[in-house]
Parts: C-alpha cells; sequence; structure tokens
C-alpha cells in the first residue's frame, strides 16, 4: 500500500534550532530569569504530615521578622477566592491546605518577603498544628481501605464524561474506564495456555533543570503572570475562573522552558502567586527548589495485573488487563492518564477478546500527572514483559511471537477503531534488523554474562484538542508564527518555522517565532502528549495558506501575477503605498474523534495518529554483584514524515536516555509515615554522562501519516516505550532473572540470581 | 548582613554590596548574567558553572563574600561581541548538543576547561570532566560528539 507523498522543499531536511545562538551563549529567555520592579519573594510552608485534620497555624513569630510582608494560609486565601481549588480533570485541590492535609510536603502556608533568605528564614518559624489521621500510600489498599483521601469527589465539569462523578463519597477512586470487545470468559476457558503476571513501576520526578517558577503581578483587575509553563492558555483560562474574571483580564507569558516533561502543564504555581500578588498588591514570584519540585507532581505508580490467553500457535487469543494508576493526593491529569492511555493496555496486538479496566486512585503520595509518554511506559513495560515470558515458555523466538500477533493496519485495535498508519511491524522488523536479531548470540559462560531483549509499544494521541495560530506578513515581508506551543527543548519553535517556509516559499531562518503570550497568541490546549507536530503543525500550515491566499489576492489587486516569497514587500508597497500594513493568516485544528461508548469503550474514530516506539537492548552482567551495563541500545520510531530530522534524531535517543533514568536509578522513596526519602539530587539520581550505553542506535522507519501536517506525526515520547522491558529480557536472558518491578537495581538481580542458586543447591 | 567586595568579573573590575547569605550565582544575576544558573542547588548538576581564579567552581555553593579579591569568569566572557563564538560552542551548535538549552552554559565551559587541559582528550577524559554536569534532555550523545568535534578542528588548525 502507498500513499502519495507530495514533494517538500524545507521540511524533511534538517535545520538547526533557530534559537542555538542564545542557548550557547547562556542568553536564551527563561522564566527563571524573569524579575520585575518591586518584586516580592514568596517561601512555601509544608505539611509534615501525610494525612490530617488542620488545628491551626501559628505565623505571629514568621511575621515579626524584619523583611517580611506577610504569612499567609487558606483562611487567606479564602478571603479572596472563594472556591480555590483547581485542576484540569477535577477541582480537588486547594491553593494552600484547607481544613486538611493530604500528603507530606503540601503547601499549609506561605511567607512572602524581601529577600528568597527572608522568606526561607521565616518560613523554618512558622508552625502548623495538625491531627494525625491515618494514611494510605500503596494503590491497591487505597482501593479498598475506609482511610478517604477526598470526602467527595469534584469533578471539573470541563470533561463531560466525568461529570456523573460529581459528589460520590467514601471511595479513593477517582475514575474507573474500561474496554470491552468478544467474550474474554469463554476465551480464556478453551485457551490453550493462560499466563498471568503482575507488574509494578515505582514514583519518579519529571526533574526539569529549571525548577517550576511563576511570577504574577496583579494590579487592578488585570493579572499579568509570567509562568514556566506548557499551558498558557489552561493556565489563562484556569486563573480566569478562580477569580471570576474575564479571560482577557489575565495575560499569561512563558518563555523558553529549561525541560517541561510533563510537570509544567496545567497550573502549578500560578493560583499561589497571582494571589500573593493580591493579597500583597506587590509582584511576587514563587520559585521551587529542586527538592520541592518532588512534592509537587510526580509520575504515576502503577500496579499492572495481566492476563493472555494463548493458542498452541502462539496467537493471543484473549487479553485482561487491570491497571491501577497511584495518583496522589490530587488528581492532576491523572483521570485522563488513566482513559486516554489506559485504552492501549492490550497493547500493539490483534486480540479478538479484551477486557480492559484502568483505575485512577487517590493515595496520600505527592500528586501524579503526566509525565513523557503519559502513562505509555509503564503500560508497555507490563504487556512486553509479559510478551517475553509467553515466548519464553512456548519455546518461540520474541520477535517470531510478536509478528504473529501484531496489529497491521487495516485490523481494529481492541477499542474497535481500525489502525491506520502504524507502522508496528516495520518499527519491530527495524530494530531486529539493526539489533542483529537474526545472528547467533554469544550469551558467555563465564563471571559475566550477555543477554539481549526487544520490544515495541503505541500511543494513541491524545483527542479531542483544539489548536489555532496566525502566521503575520510585515509590511517589508518578513514572518512570523503566533502560536502558544511552548519550546521546552523540543525544538518546536524551529519546526512551526520551517513550516511557513514550506507554505510560502521564505527562508525558515528568517520566520521569527513569537514566544507564547496569550494576549497575543490564539488558543492552544497544551504542550503535551507529543500533539504540537501535529495539531499545531496543521494549524501552522493553514495560518500560512490562508496569508498566501491573502498575498495572493493583494498581488491580483494591485495587478501583479504571482506572488514572489523573496519580494513581498512590493505587495504592500503598491497596496498602501509605503511600507504598510499586515497581512494575517489563521489556521484552525481539531481532528475528527468519537467518544468511546460508555460500557465497552469502543469507538471507530479514538484517535488521529498512532506513534510508534521499538527498542532493543544488549546487556552484559556481572554474575557475582548484579551489576550491569547496557553494551547497546536501538531505537526505532514510526513519526511519519520526519519533519526536521536533526531534531527528531535527538528526540529519539534523548527520549531514551530519560526513560533509562527510570527504569535503572530512579525511585522516590518513603518511610511507613509518607515521608519522601530522597527529594533532591544528592540522592534521587538522573542519568549522567558515565551512565548512557556504549552505543546508542535511532532510525526513523520509511512511513508516512497521511492524516498529518506534510506526512508527520509527533516523536518525543515515542523511544520511551520499549526501554523497561526490553532491558528487563535482556537480563533474564543473560542470567535467568525475571524482574517485575522497576527500578531494575544490581541488588534485585543479585538477590534472584542467590535464589536460584539455593534452589539448585 | 551586608558586605562590599571587589572582584574581577570577566575581564572587568567589579564592586558589589551582597548579602552574606548570596551565592555566586545571586549575585551574578544582579550583575546581569544569566549563563550560570542555579538549578539542583547542591553543586551536583553543573548548571551554575563559573570559573573562579581560573578553576571551575559550583557557583550554587560558592557565597558571594568569597569572591572578595578574586578573578571570575563566566560564559558570557566566551563569545566575542562581534559574535563570533568560541569553537567549543560552535561545536554544540553544529552537533545540535542541546534541547532545552539550561544545562548547557554549565557543560560548555566544563568542555572549554577539558579542551584547554587535554587538546585530543579520552572517552574517559570526556566523561570524567563532564560527569559533574546533568541534562535531563539526555543530549549526552551530541555533546560527547561536540566535543570530539572541538577538539578536532582544534588539531586541524593546530
Amino acid at each position: 500500500m502507498t500513499t502519495e507523498r507530495p514533494p517538500l522543499n524545507r521540511l524533511g531536511k534538517g535545520l538547526r534550532r533557530l534559537e542555538a545562538i542564545d542557548k550557547v551563549t547562556g542568553r536564551v529567555d527563561y522564566t527563571h530569569h524573569v524579575t520585575l520592579p518591586g518584586m516580592l519573594h514568596a517561601k512555601i510552608v509544608r505539611s509534615h504530615v501525610a494525612h490530617g485534620r488542620l488545628v491551626g497555624i501559628d505565623t505571629a513569630q514568621a511575621k515579626a521578622v524584619p523583611g517580611v510582608h506577610g504569612v499567609f494560609t487558606g483562611a487567606d486565601i479564602l478571603k479572596i477566592i472563594p472556591e480555590p481549588y483547581y485542576g484540569p480533570a477535577f477541582h480537588d485541590q486547594p491553593i494552600l491546605a484547607i481544613d486538611k492535609v493530604r500528603y507530606v510536603g503540601e503547601p499549609v502556608a506561605v511567607v512572602v518577603a524581601e529577600s528568597p533568605h527572608v522568606a526561607e528564614d521565616a518560613a523554618g518559624l512558622v508552625q502548623a498544628e495538625i491531627d494525625e489521621l491515618p494514611a494510605v500510600f500503596d494503590e491497591i489498599e487505597a482501593m479498598h481501605a475506609d482511610i478517604y483521601v477526598h470526602d467527595s469527589l469534584r469533578p471539573a465539569g470541563t470533561f463531560a464524561d466525568l461529570k456523573h462523578l460529581n459528589g460520590i463519597r467514601d471511595t479513593n477512586v477517582a475514575l474507573t474506564f474500561g474496554v470491552k470487545k468478544g467474550n474474554v470468559e469463554e476465551a480464556f476457558k478453551t485457551a490453550h495456555r493462560v499466563f498471568r503476571n503482575t507488574f509494578k513501576t515505582q514514583q519518579v520526578m519529571h526533574v526539569p533543570l529549571e525548577p517550576m517558577v511563576s511570577v504574577a503581578d496583579v494590579r487592578n483587575a488585570h493579572a499579568t503572570i509570567h509562568t514556566a509553563s506548557q499551558t498558557p492558555s489552561f493556565a489563562r483560562t484556569e486563573i480566569a475562573r478562580l477569580l471570576g474574571w474575564r479571560e482577557n483580564q489575565v495575560t499569561v507569558k512563558t518563555a523558553f522552558l529549561g525541560g517541561g516533561f510533563g510537570c509544567k502543564l496545567y497550573v502549578k504555581l500560578e493560583p499561589l502567586a497571582v494571589a500573593l500578588s493580591m493579597l500583597c498588591r506587590r509582584p511576587v514570584r514563587v520559585a521551587l527548589t529542586m527538592a520541592e519540585q518532588f512534592y509537587t507532581i510526580t509520575r504515576h505508580p502503577t500496579t499492572f495485573n495481566i492476563e493472555s490467553a494463548v493458542d498452541e500457535n502462539g496467537r493471543i487469543l484473549a487479553r485482561r488487563c487491570e491497571v491501577i494508576w497511584n495518583g496522589g493526593a490530587y488528581a492532576d491529569i491523572g483521570p485522563r492518564v488513566t482513559q486516554k492511555s489506559g485504552f492501549t493496555a492490550p497493547g500493539p496486538y490483534d486480540i479478538e477478546h479484551v477486557d480492559v479496566t484502568s483505575v485512577a486512585v487517590y493515595t496520600n503520595r505527592p500528586p501524579a500527572g503526566a509525565f513523557r509518554g503519559f502513562g505509555i511506559p509503564q503500560l508497555v513495560w507490563a504487556y512486553e514483559s509479559q510478551a517475553d515470558i509467553i515466548a519464553r515458555e512456548m519455546g518461540l523466538d520474541p520477535v517470531e511471537f510478536r509478528l504473529r500477533n501484531v496489529l497491521t493496519d487495516g485490523k481494529r485495535h481492541a477499542t474497535g477503531t481500525v489502525m491506520k498508519d502504524a507502522a508496528i511491524p516495520l518499527v519491530l522488523n527495524r530494530v531486529a534488523e539493526r539489533f542483529g536479531w537474526s545472528r547467533p548470540f554469544e550469551h558467555g559462560d563465564g563471571r559475566y554474562r550477555r543477554g539481549r531483549g526487544i520490544g515495541v509499544g503505541i500511543k494513541a494521541c491524545v483527542s479531542p484538542t483544539t489548536s489555532v495560530a496566525a502566521v503575520s506578513v510585515a509590511a517589508d515581508g518578513s514572518c512570523s508564527v503566533q502560536c502558544n506551543t511552548v519550546d521546552m527543548g523540543q525544538g518546536s519553535d524551529t519546526l512551526m518555522a520551517m513550516i511557513v517556509s514550506e507554505v510560502l516559499g521564505v527562508p525558515a531562518e528568517s520566520v521569527s517565532v513569537v514566544n507564547p503570550d496569550t494576549d497575543a497568541s490564539p488558543y492552544d490546549m497544551a504542550t503535551l502528549g507529543s500533539r504540537s507536530t501535529f495539531h499545531m503543525g496543521h494549524a501552522v500550515r493553514l495560518a500560512a495558506e490562508d496569508a498566501q491566499a491573502k498575498l495572493l489576492a493583494m498581488a491580483r489587486e494591485v495587478g501583479v501575477d504571482q506572488v514572489d516569497p523573496a519580494d513581498l514587500g512590493t505587495l504592500f508597497v503598491r497596496k498602501f503605498g509605503m511600507q504598510a500594513g499586515t497581512v494575517i493568516g489563521t489556521g484552525i485544528y481539531k481532528p475528527t474523534y468519537q467518544s468511546p461508548d460508555k460500557s465497552t469503550g469502543q469507538s471507530e474514530d479514538i484517535t488521529p495518529n498512532w506513534m510508534i516506539g521499538g527498542t532493543a537492548i544488549e546487556v552484559e552482567v556481572d554474575t557475582e554483584t548484579g551489576m550491569y551495563t547496557i553494551l547497546r541500545m536501538e531505537n526505532v520510531v514510526d513519526c511519519g514524515t520526519a519533519l526536521n530530522p536533526l531534531v527528531v534524531q535527538t528526540q529519539i535517543s534523548g527520549a531514551a536516555i530519560m526513560q533509562l533514568g527510570t527504569v535503572t536509578l530512579e525511585e522516590m522513596e518513603f518511610d511507613e509515615q509518607g515521608q519522601l526519602r530522597n527529594a533532591g539530587l544528592s540522592e534521587y539520581k538522573i542519568p549522567g554522562i558515565q551512565d548512557i550505553p556504549r552505543s546508542i542506535g535511532r532510525e526513523t522507519v520509511d512511513a508516512y501519516q497521511s492524516n498529518g501536517p506534510f506526512g508527520g506525526k509527533g516523536v518525543g515520547e515515542s523511544a520511551t516505550f520499549g526501554v523497561a522491558s526490553a532491558l528487563a529480557a535482556a537480563i533474564e536472558d543473560a542470567v535467568g532473572v525475571r524482574i517485575t518491578q522497576l527500578p531494575i537495581r544490581p541488588e534485585k538481580i543479585w538477590e534472584g540470581m542467590r535464589a536460584q542458586q539455593e534452589q539448585h543447591a | 548582613m551586608n558586605i562590599d567586595i571587589e572582584f574581577e568579573l570577566n575581564g572587568r573590575a567589579e564592586r558589589r554590596h551582597v548579602d552574606v547569605r548570596d551565592n555566586a550565582i545571586d549575585m551574578l544575576g544582579r550583575c546581569g548574567l544569566k549563563a550560570a544558573r542555579e538549578s539542583c542547588g547542591q553543586g551536583l548538576c553543573g548548571c551554575c558553572t563559573i570559573y573562579v581564579n581560573g578553576e571551575p567552581a559550583s557557583g550554587c555553593l560558592y557565597p558571594a563574600w568569597k569572591l572578595q579579591g578574586k578573578q571570575i569568569e563566566t560564559l558570557e566572557a566566551l563569545d566575542a561581541a562581534d559574535g563570533g563564538l568560541d569553537p567549543v560552542q560552535q561545536a554544540f551548535i553544529d552537533c545540535g548538543a542541546f534541547q532545552c538549552g539550561f544545562c548547557t552554559p554549565g557543560f560548555v565551559m566544563m568542555t572549554r576547561r577539558l579542551l584547554d587541559a587535554h587538546p585530543d582528550p579520552t572517552d574517559a577524559q570526556i566523561e570524567h570532566y563532564l560527569s559533574g554536569n546533568l541534562c535531563r534532555c539526555g543530549a549526552y550523545p551530541e555533546i560527547i560528539a561536540a566535543v570530539r568535534l572541538a577538539a578536532q578542528r582544534a588539531g586541524a588548525r593546530g
């Protein structure tokens, strides 16, 4: 099957980032550096208790410190914002704790002072009196416990499918989502073999090197917020809602982000900064330390119970998936992760009978939300690990077993949507070929043993969402893009300039991309989930085409036959008699979508595109210590046309390396009281230059997304999918130890090897 | 408590009024310099790398008052006013050795230091010099390529 691929002029050829010089000279703008005249500094006082009734807060001593402007609690916030609860899916999170605290580290008070040093000193003098309540931390316990994190559910109302949850009491289950297809019970009864496994993931943090920061300046009836945010448009809507203001009374500006990875989504510090600026009548900066970020937003720990019925030919007949997402104390976007990623839990496989239950659960841990992959890495870890277990038990090659079962274009996904432009077998085959999977593999027989693993995962692009863009042509013919896609390192500004270049014929290097600013740029849902290339790419394409049509009309009006991209200025001079005027093209993009059926989760159109990622890993394990070295890692993705290949290549290896950190090193460790033991980089280790595999391969398969902008789709997460299971499989291949709980630490391997020896002894 | 200090910043004499609690990055920010920036606050990520009397230091752990009488260099001293970049900076661009760019100043400073000491560095030397810098975007393969490219270009000129 071939789709016609129109030729490309600018896209498809690599372009270095437009802001490259500013980044290597350290002069690029981050919100981190924003200072405003008269700006005050805030320091948050945090709960030392995981779950409790807030009895009182003594602020007197802190207020007496010279240089302190004010010390504020939830009661102060209530005076200016009567309903101070925020969140994208549930309005469950108070700006500062009211009545109750729900996790260790929850903000209970805040000191505002002339300098950060004074604020920090005074924050240490605030005393919160809290009556401790029993707490629940584990997602399975929380499902059945009689300890309730929230008295009742408070869905936001933005999502129609969550409204029915309003007011439900005595539960920690925020949302249950299901996909049902065929007759799973029957299929399990008649199956040749049945496999039942449980896989777990740990809590991890995004660790952007630019810590979260918001600066608010509220005067009379207008709020200006400078914030390191992936969602300027949502932040405006949410602040306007909290204040009961019109959207145009709120301005949200952002700059380049020093990393986001999902933690800077929706609102985090913005409501507090706005409230403090209103209370102090001065600009206020709320900036977190690295350690404080761990108490703000994290990635869901998960438990995934997966059962598969397989026939004698190695075909998966039926699969039952129960995924429990530990969302922590506040829902954030967890319910969306539960649903939008939950429906891919059966994996990239063609399975006739499917039963998926995906459950969002509250616990007394720091909140969990979006994290590069939006839940997919946790799911792939489980279903690909089980694929390896099945293949091993049935004596099948892991690649062959997968190829017998993978979804190909034209087949129906578990949700009922017909697969299209999803190069799953191609990705798998290319990973295998790059790795040399069919060649004999030498495991070694001495102290050091080698092993290999391979896997593939899929993600459905989040839907339905909207992006809007404008392309402006100035009177000298120079072009700029107004859009609220936030460049946090993924190179989106450069791509949008390339799209304008492709449509209008002007050099991409000459196109300026305006920093997101809700006063200057139109609505965008968010920079998340690898959606920007597809959605904003279309919006910018449409805006550029609109500008082109207007330029053409102007040319005809002034008697010129053609629009020459090198001389657009002449049109303006002819039309306006001088270098004057502006042409503005606009574009709005929202893909088609059909909501899943409430009882079965079935939909003919669940997503506009599928993103595919596969990984193979070769590992060497020291049988005496359990220490291991990743010798090779191969990563292959389907991102349709690689629109800016230079950036795409680095997104592939960067995503794989970041994911490797969460697979090998990272774990937020809590004691039995729910105190986090390792907030900060001294004890929470992320990968350094010495931690990366000796060889990292990366490739985009020859593919085309026919409904994508110029054949493209997103790529920022795809290389995370296959990493965890491939490493676990490689370790099992090397030393026979099967890891089912992340991270994969040498001591777990060592314990596994010792258990084997004891069994054999 | 505040004190006055004098020091040399990127070749110019400076005099500043600092709080004893200020670290070098707090003070440099008030001097209008933003390349060295505080991230982890524990001297572990390298985002705040500066040179003090020619030696790399973590600015986030360096009390500002201790800079009295010292020579300080930041990334801003590396590129020329006419737009000419240091070869290390050019190599970082050519190899795409950054994504969000927040860690980049620290990596450039340490790479400059590495190549001054070892013009033709071994893999072990690259790893050693850059092991105190973290890049959450995972641009390490491109950073290593950039170090090699900068070394190779310097060697070719040599």
